[in-house]
């Protein structure tokens, strides 16, 4: 049996487009200015460690800092909220701007919000929804899907950024990034002061003190967490730390990891709505966090994938995320990490593939800010998906006779001979063009070579053999 | 002077698709001073089972392995990273809590990966040459990250004349049976690499590993290019030949 190998149809129709060389000219940025900042830091790797202890001593006390976080943010005012799934997360949302009477509603970039397509929710139930981060805000126009967790738009040229803006904002076509830049700002300026809401991510929640951490580079978020009355922020379960020390180190590691900055523009801490006497803040902070799915992998194998602190430096080093950018894995978290989260939190109907869309070249696991052993944990949802009986039957049935083969030095000495004997006649110079079968993939780009007919096993009987 | 007693393990690629190598592999270790015996029965170490999660498969082949080389003694010397990383690391998780696992540590313990062996473990210096060619050296992930190679084969290629190659490091979208299963985006990744081979100048392309050698050499030979690609054996040994 097999499923229809979505990845691949996805990838092959990205390869040599447009998207994708937009994606390599992108990321080389990002990849560069994260060795560059890593190499100047001599305690980078050290920090690595300690953030990786801060974010699993998270994980193995979920429950106890929730529940702390929870109180906290409750004694400074705010209202904390539980959505075990992507449908109850959206109806709190749609409740809360229901009950403010919220029309307009501005937000910061936010993954968990893809995640549980919140934008299609609440415009559904008539709330104006405006994206404010411009990466974010470039997609929303285009009605496009972001195609990296911090860069939405890398998918995107200038160009293609100029043309929209012409075509969307009726102003006049440019390609300066400054004047993009200003653009948008000005178009966005007067929303952010006409909303009635802003609805923001979390990068990290602090259990002690009930303070949510937002960090960005343009000052989106703070301007929606700010300027509206209300503001909800909304955050996977897993993005907790204890202490106030927990954040400081994780930041250490995520600007660097993320951007190659040592630390991102604007570091936001939200606690609670405003108090007497503040100038500004919103009158009601609400938070919600989100399950939908995540308990389940915090019980499996692939646990640890939720340390991840999303800085998407995976994704940069990723030699298949960087050939066909993030669109071809379907889904919101792409690269590396989201090969392991999105089988995690969806199923892994359809998802078993992308496991498989690796190379298991390690480079995710070396750049990784908390040290997640990404390759063995997607040889384990391998694993999962070959024992759940996904893989193709050429598959399956190819490697258990290849088992049988190899597991009996006469069979693999006979089998060595008629390869080399059935290629014989295909052959030209030691190589073969055109290998028929399962095989084809690899002779559709390279050739392959012919068995010899000695192999080394042979040669070393004949000369070397007692 | 009486070198050590080792273990040859070719790997099943090398063995039928390379035989060339292992005799050059053969000859740097003798050249070295080892003893070399070369244990019957070795075919494949598993690795291609257990990279696409047939566990049970890759378990049989790992047990005859296992089997193989647990019958003897001395250093286990493999020219190649990833097969090294295979029964190094991998067969400990595939043999855990089972009544295999310290056979497991014992064959484990005594692996070695090629241009670790020559270096780190005989002190070997520089006695790799290819008259008249300039070389560019693509280090193979698994035996860069999966096993920590680190400069042996600049150090074993020290009077080689090198080229610089652009992401030397970085992955050649060979991946096992990644490069069937999703065949183009493993030749898009080939295909930058090879990019890079070409514009470093370099006339011989050397690596480690003859998995992700096989692929480039193939790639190269359907792009009708006339860089040559060798193991570093060949060049260890080439004084030999």
């Amino acid at each position: 049996m097999s499923q229809p190998v979505t990845f691949v149809s996805r990838a092959d129709a990205l390869l040599g487009s447009k998207e994708a060389a937009a994606v390599v000219k992108g990321i080389r940025h990002f990849t560069e200015a994260r060795d560059r900042v890593a190499a100047e830091f001599p305690i980078m790797d050290e920090l690595r460690d300690r953030a990786q202890a801060i974010r699993l001593h998270a994980l193995n006390h979920l429950d106890r800092l929730l529940a702390h976080f929870a109180d906290e943010v409750t004694r400074l005012g705010g209202v904390v909220h539980f959505a075990s799934d992507a449908e109850e997360a959206n109806r709190i949302v749609a409740e809360i701007l229901a009950r403010t009477n919220s029309r307009l509603v501005v937000k910061s970039k936010s993954m968990v919000s893809e995640e549980i397509e919140l934008n299609t929710h609440l415009e559904g139930e008539g709330v104006e929804v405006v994206e404010t981060d411009l990466g974010e805000f470039i997609v929303q126009l285009a009605g496009d899907t972001p195609s990296h967790i911090i860069a939405p738009v890398l998918h995107l040229t200038r160009q293609d950024v100029g043309r929209l803006f012409h075509e969307k904002l009726g102003v006049e076509y440019t390609e300066d990034p400054t004047e993009l830049n200003e653009i948008a700002r000005t178009h966005l300026r007067k929303i952010f002061l006409e909303a009635d809401a802003g609805i923001s991510g979390v990068n990290m929640a602090i259990a002690e003190s009930g303070s949510v951490v937002l960090v960005t580079n343009e000052g989106n978020g703070r301007l929606t967490t700010t300027a509206p009355r209300v503001h909800i922020a909304l955050m996977g379960m897993e993005r907790i730390v204890s202490r106030w020390e927990d954040a400081a180190v994780v930041l250490e590691v995520l600007a660097r990891s993320a951007t190659g900055q040592r630390l991102s523009v604007y570091t936001n801490v939200i606690s609670g709505p405003r108090r007497e006497g503040d100038p500004d803040g919103p009158e009601e902070v609400h938070v919600v966090i989100i399950d939908n799915g995540r308990s389940e992998i915090l019980g499996g194998p692939t646990a640890e994938i939720l340390a991840c602190i999303r800085c998407g430096a995976c994704l940069n080093v990723c030699p298949v995320f960087r050939t066909v950018g993030g669109h071809a894995y379907g889904t919101v978290y792409s690269g590396p990490v989201g090969s392991i989260v999105t089988p995690g939190l969806h199923g892994m109907e359809p998802w078993w593939e992308l496991p498989y869309a690796s190379t298991l070249c390690g480079a995710c696991e070396e750049v990784c800010p908390v040290r997640i052993q990404i390759p063995s944990m997607l040889l384990q949802l391998r694993e999962q998906a070959a024992s759940e009986g996904r893989l193709p039957g050429w598959l399956n049935k190819g490697m258990s006779r290849y088992a049988r083969t190899t597991t009996d030095p006469e069979k693999w000495r006979r089998a060595k001979k008629w390869a080399s004997l059935l290629s014989a006649p295909v052959a030209s110079k030691g190589w073969i063009r055109r290998i028929p079968g399962p095989g084809r993939g690899w002779t559709r780009y390279r050739d392959f070579p012919r068995p010899d007919s000695e192999s080394f096993s042979e040669w070393w009987r004949s000369n070397r053999g007692s | 002077m009486e070198g050590p007693q080792v273990q040859l393990v070719v790997t099943c690629l090398v063995d039928a698709l390379a035989p060339q190598v292992g005799r050059a592999t053969l000859a740097a270790l003798e050249a070295a001073g080892c003893q070399v015996d070369f244990p019957s029965g070795q075919t494949c170490c598993g690795q291609p089972a257990f990279n696409v999660g047939l566990n049970d498969d890759a378990r049989k082949m790992a047990a005859h392995t296992l089997d193989v080389l647990d019958e003897t003694e001395g250093p286990i010397v493999v020219p190649s990273g990833s097969c090294a990383q295979m029964i190094v690391h991998h067969y400990l998780e595939l043999f855990e809590s089972t009544d295999r696992a310290a056979q497991a540590e014992r064959v484990a313990g005594r692996t070695r990966e090629l241009t670790q062996f020559l270096v780190d473990d005989l002190g070997v210096e520089s006695p790799a040459s290819c008259d008249g060619c300039s070389v560019a050296y693509h280090y193979s992930c698994h035996g860069l990250r999966g096993i920590g190679l680190e400069g042996q084969a600049d150090q074993l290629l020290e009077n080689v004349d090198r080229v610089d190659l652009e992401g030397d490091k970085e992955c050649c979208g060979f991946g096992g049976l990644f490069s069937v299963e999703m065949p183009a985006v493993s030749a898009a990744i080939m295909n930058e690499k090879l990019d890079r081979v070409e514009a470093s100048g370099a006339d011989t392309l050397v690596g480690g590993d003859i998995s992700c050698l096989t692929h480039l050499a193939g790639g190269l030979r359907r792009r009708g290019s006339k860089i040559e690609v060798k193991h570093i054996a060949e060049l260890l040994a080439s004084g030999d030949k």
